[in-house]
């Protein structure tokens, strides 16, 4: 292949090839590979999702009320969003509205998981991207509680007894030999920044995060009943309410429940004030300091959302993230987004492992068709098919199919979400007003606040700057989960209000009933997933699934070349970013993390034995 | 005050065998009731989000498809700190893996069962998307379920035969995926593709 430009890159595969294979600390299997100038820098990439999927074909012929129950088993992470997902799009083929209360403890549900998987994905599977956890054991705990003091002044948790006691804690684990969650590292690589106090105040909120998010699930146990897998239901949520109520096993919920999760909803609005946001902040501008602004790819050009967070349910305009589409990194235009317009979102395959009558033509999802059609191939593919050794991606090479809006490649995430949401609120949307503050504060954080405490030169970047990198798609999400704990607060005291108003409704059975429905509809369902927009298309014949497609964030992000050779957000993020080492592939690592790629669901997961250490091959 | 005992069945019970674990929670609620200290979780793929439920207990007891190199159905019970060796053997899906890294994680916490049992069952097909517990596996559930009474019987979990059948909506499973309804409606293999990734298939033919 001869070098060629797409969306501002110039992709040049001549150089020496690296592979990542697997990509570890994700959900699901994944393999990257990437072509290196004589410099280390990445001037080529493809990243593939190397599993296959058919959630999709197992559905049919089963009853649509049950779909949500299944789609909650395709993997380990998003279940509650591919059940609300799911349930939406039934009934919206079937015009079922939800009752007030429903509405918003569905909002609560999604947002303690946004909150609960954002710090998650943070602290446990991102976090060791920036932080090097052996170099921890280096620090001064008095200097680390010093720079918790100046990072976050109202934390409580900032003794040098404290930080020591981890300290220690650390050094027993590491001494065991069993690094456990640690093992996986290239702990010492120059790739790391961050000196050891930063390292140590990160490995200490690490444990901070896991103690909490285990308090934070039991909200979906409160409204859901069961955890980890909570039920969801068409019409509405399956939990009654009587605030007058005994607090027996199966009970109605009751104003102690209530209060346990308003207690949870001001855990996490702490946590993410006080730890989460500040340390992205720190982390942020350290590794900005380091001159590691690398990683945005699509994010300066091109992103995407349906838009979420309704204060007036089924009422688009009044989206607290409203959605829309930007291209070519124009922030003044904001073009709409309808999952429903077949010209809109289609699905390609040219270089994804699946047949269509006709692939120079992408399907909407509603027509959509998952054929399997596995065939690794083209001139510099090397291997076999059971063994791959180099992909080529002039021809198909991955599992994941290519959706894009309009013909666009666009990046989809929480990212994507704040750079939609600061745009429409610098067009005057009051309801961004929020968005805008958070985003205007981390710049200002980033650029004089922290530099300044720490002695560092201050910068002058813009949001327009800074936004599009790894760094800005990991401040996104943090932004994002502070965010959903202060709509969360809202949402709650608008449920007390109507519930003490006398409106305990939380189910619409009219059309439970499969005798009321038409013999034929469809529906199509949205969610702002934590990794991005989702959506579900359900066709539905004689009261049973027909069809049904799930388009999932990492499809968008994960999706190889298509038709015009344009690529996806995955491989645009790895362009240009120079490498300290090839054998150790901590940039790529990171900035594929930085995404929160989940490919149990854009690929089916079942995982041949594979070492724990990512691999890399340098051909 | 009684120890706390968790009984966990993990993997994905859309991939045949996979379900074992799944399988076996559903069938020891359906069969026999517990004193109040003991909780049954349908622990699915959920990785770190069953970190809770390890530190809780004080007994821990974990169903599992796991491949030993057995024959097809043969069970396996390995006790306390062999338990996350031989989860991270061989590791025939992610949540294995997953699973591994909670139990380690749950040691870095300092809450960390006293006792931990894992009744693994060697899987036939796991290939196989939509797909059921093949005969041999399903028919090991019995003998499983009897190994499994008896170290709760040991642990002080008070064990007794289900007198009331179970509640709708009481099943840790959930009704929705119940076994019977989960084979019965399974789309026609011409309509659903079901054999899963070539690659495997190729490799194990």
């Amino acid at each position: 292949m001869a070098a060629y430009e797409t969306q501002g890159f110039r992709l040049d595969n001549s150089g020496r090839r690296i592979v990542v294979d697997p990509v570890t600390r994700i959900e699901g299997h994944m393999r990257c590979e990437v072509n290196l100038d004589a410099n280390n820098v990445i001037r080529n990439a493809v990243s593939t999702g190397t599993m296959w999927r058919g959630l999709e074909v197992i559905l049919k012929g089963r009853d649509p009320r049950d779909a949500w129950a299944f789609v909650e088993r395709i993997c380990g992470v998003c279940t509650g969003c591919h059940a609300l997902t799911s349930v939406r799009a039934v009934e919206d083929a079937l015009g079922i509205r939800v009752p007030l209360n429903a509405h918003l403890i569905r909002e609560m549900m999604a947002k303690t998981l946004q909150v609960h998987d954002h710090a998650v994905h943070f602290y446990h599977l991102h976090a060791l991207d920036w932080v090097d956890v052996v170099s921890a054991l280096n620090a001064d705990p008095k200097a680390t509680s010093e720079l918790q003091q100046m990072v976050s002044p109202s934390h409580p948790l900032s003794s040098p007894g404290y930080f020591r006691d981890v300290q220690n804690r650390l050094k027993q684990f590491v001494d065991s030999g069993q690094l456990g969650p640690f093992s996986k590292g290239y702990w010492g690589s120059k790739a790391y920044v961050l000196p050891p106090e930063a390292n140590l105040m990160a490995v200490t909120h690490y444990l901070e995060a896991l103690d909490l998010q285990k308090e934070w699930v039991k909200v979906h146990t409160i409204f859901g009943g069961k955890n980890p897998h909570p039920n969801y239901m068409v019409g509405g949520v399956p939990c009654a309410i009587n605030l007058d109520g005994d607090g027996a096993a199966g009970a109605p919920i009751n104003m102690e429940r209530l209060n346990f999760v308003e207690a949870r909803i001001k855990e996490m609005i702490e946590f993410n004030n006080n730890v989460y946001v500040p340390d992205v902040l720190a982390i942020g501008t350290l590794y900005k300091n380091a001159g590691w602004l690398y990683g945005g790819g699509l994010s300066a050009t091109s992103v995407a959302d349906y838009g979420t967070y309704e204060k007036v349910p089924y009422d688009a305009s009044t989206q607290q993230l409203p959605g829309g589409v930007i291209l070519n990194g124009n922030w003044d235009e904001i073009h709409p987004l309808d999952p429903r317009d077949p010209e809109q979102v289609q699905e390609f395959v040219t270089h994804s492992w699946y047949k269509y009558a006709d692939e120079s033509r992408g399907l909407h999802p509603w027509d959509g068709v998952t054929e399997a059609h596995y065939a690794p191939e083209g001139p510099n593919f090397k291997g076999t098919r059971t063994q791959i050794e180099q992909l080529d991606e002039s021809a198909k090479y991955s599992w994941i199919k290519s959706p894009r809006w309009r013909g666009n490649a666009v990046e989809v995430g929480p990212l994507s979400r704040y750079i939609l949401s600061y745009a429409h609120a610098l067009k005057g949307n009051q309801r961004c007003q929020r968005v805008k503050e958070q985003v205007d504060a981390s710049a200002a954080a980033i650029n004089s606040v922290i530099p300044k405490a720490l002695g560092l030169p201050e910068t002058n970047y813009t949001a327009k700057q800074l936004l599009p990198t790894t760094i800005g798609r990991t401040l996104g999400r943090a932004l994002e989960s502070q965010y959903a704990a202060e709509m969360m607060m809202e949402d709650f005291r608008q449920l007390v209000d109507n519930i003490r108003n006398g409106d305990t409704t939380t189910a619409n059975v009219d059309k439970w009933d499969p005798a009321t429905w038409p013999k034929e509809a469809k529906g199509v369902g949205t969610v702002a997933a934590p990794r991005g927009m989702l959506g579900h298309w359900i066709k539905i014949k004689d009261g049973r699934i027909e069809n049904y497609q799930c388009v999932v964030p990492t499809t968008w992000n994960g999706s190889p070349r298509d038709p015009k050779g344009q690529i996806g957000a995955f491989e645009a993020s790895l362009m240009n970013t120079p490498m300290v080492n090839p054998e150790e592939p901590v940039e790529i690592l990171r900035t594929i993390h930085s995404f929160d790629p989940c490919l149990a669901c854009s690929t089916h997961v079942i995982s041949a034995d594979g070492q724990e250490m990512a691999r890399v091959t340098v051909r | 005050m009684n120890d706390s005992i968790v009984v966990l069945g993990i993997g994905n019970l859309l991939w045949a065998d996979e379900g074992f674990g799944v399988r076996c929670i559903e069938a020891l609620q359906q069969r026999y009731e517990f004193a109040d200290h003991v909780r049954l979780v349908d622990g699915g793929t959920q990785g770190l989000y069953l970190l809770q439920h390890v530190q809780q207990a004080d007994a821990l007891l974990i169903f599992d498809a796991i491949d030993y190199g057995l024959p097809p159905g043969a069970l396996r019970v390995i006790r306390d700190d062999e338990v996350p060796r031989f989860l991270g053997a061989k590791k025939m899906s992610l949540h294995q893996t997953g699973f591994q890294e909670v139990l380690s994680l749950a040691q870095f916490t300092g809450k960390f069962p006293k006792h931990v049992l894992l009744i693994g069952c060697q899987p036939e097909e796991l290939d196989d998307y939509g797909g059921s517990l093949r005969p041999v596996v399903k028919a090991a559930m019995q003998t499983a379920l009897t190994l499994a009474v008896q170290a709760l019987t040991q642990w002080g979990a008070q064990p007794r035969e289900r007198e009331a059948t179970l509640r709708r909506g009481d099943a840790v499973t959930l009704d929705e995926l119940a076994l019977a309804a989960y084979e019965a409606q399974r789309p026609a293999e011409q309509d659903a593709c079901r054999i899963g990734d070539a690659r495997f298939l190729l490799a194990g033919s």
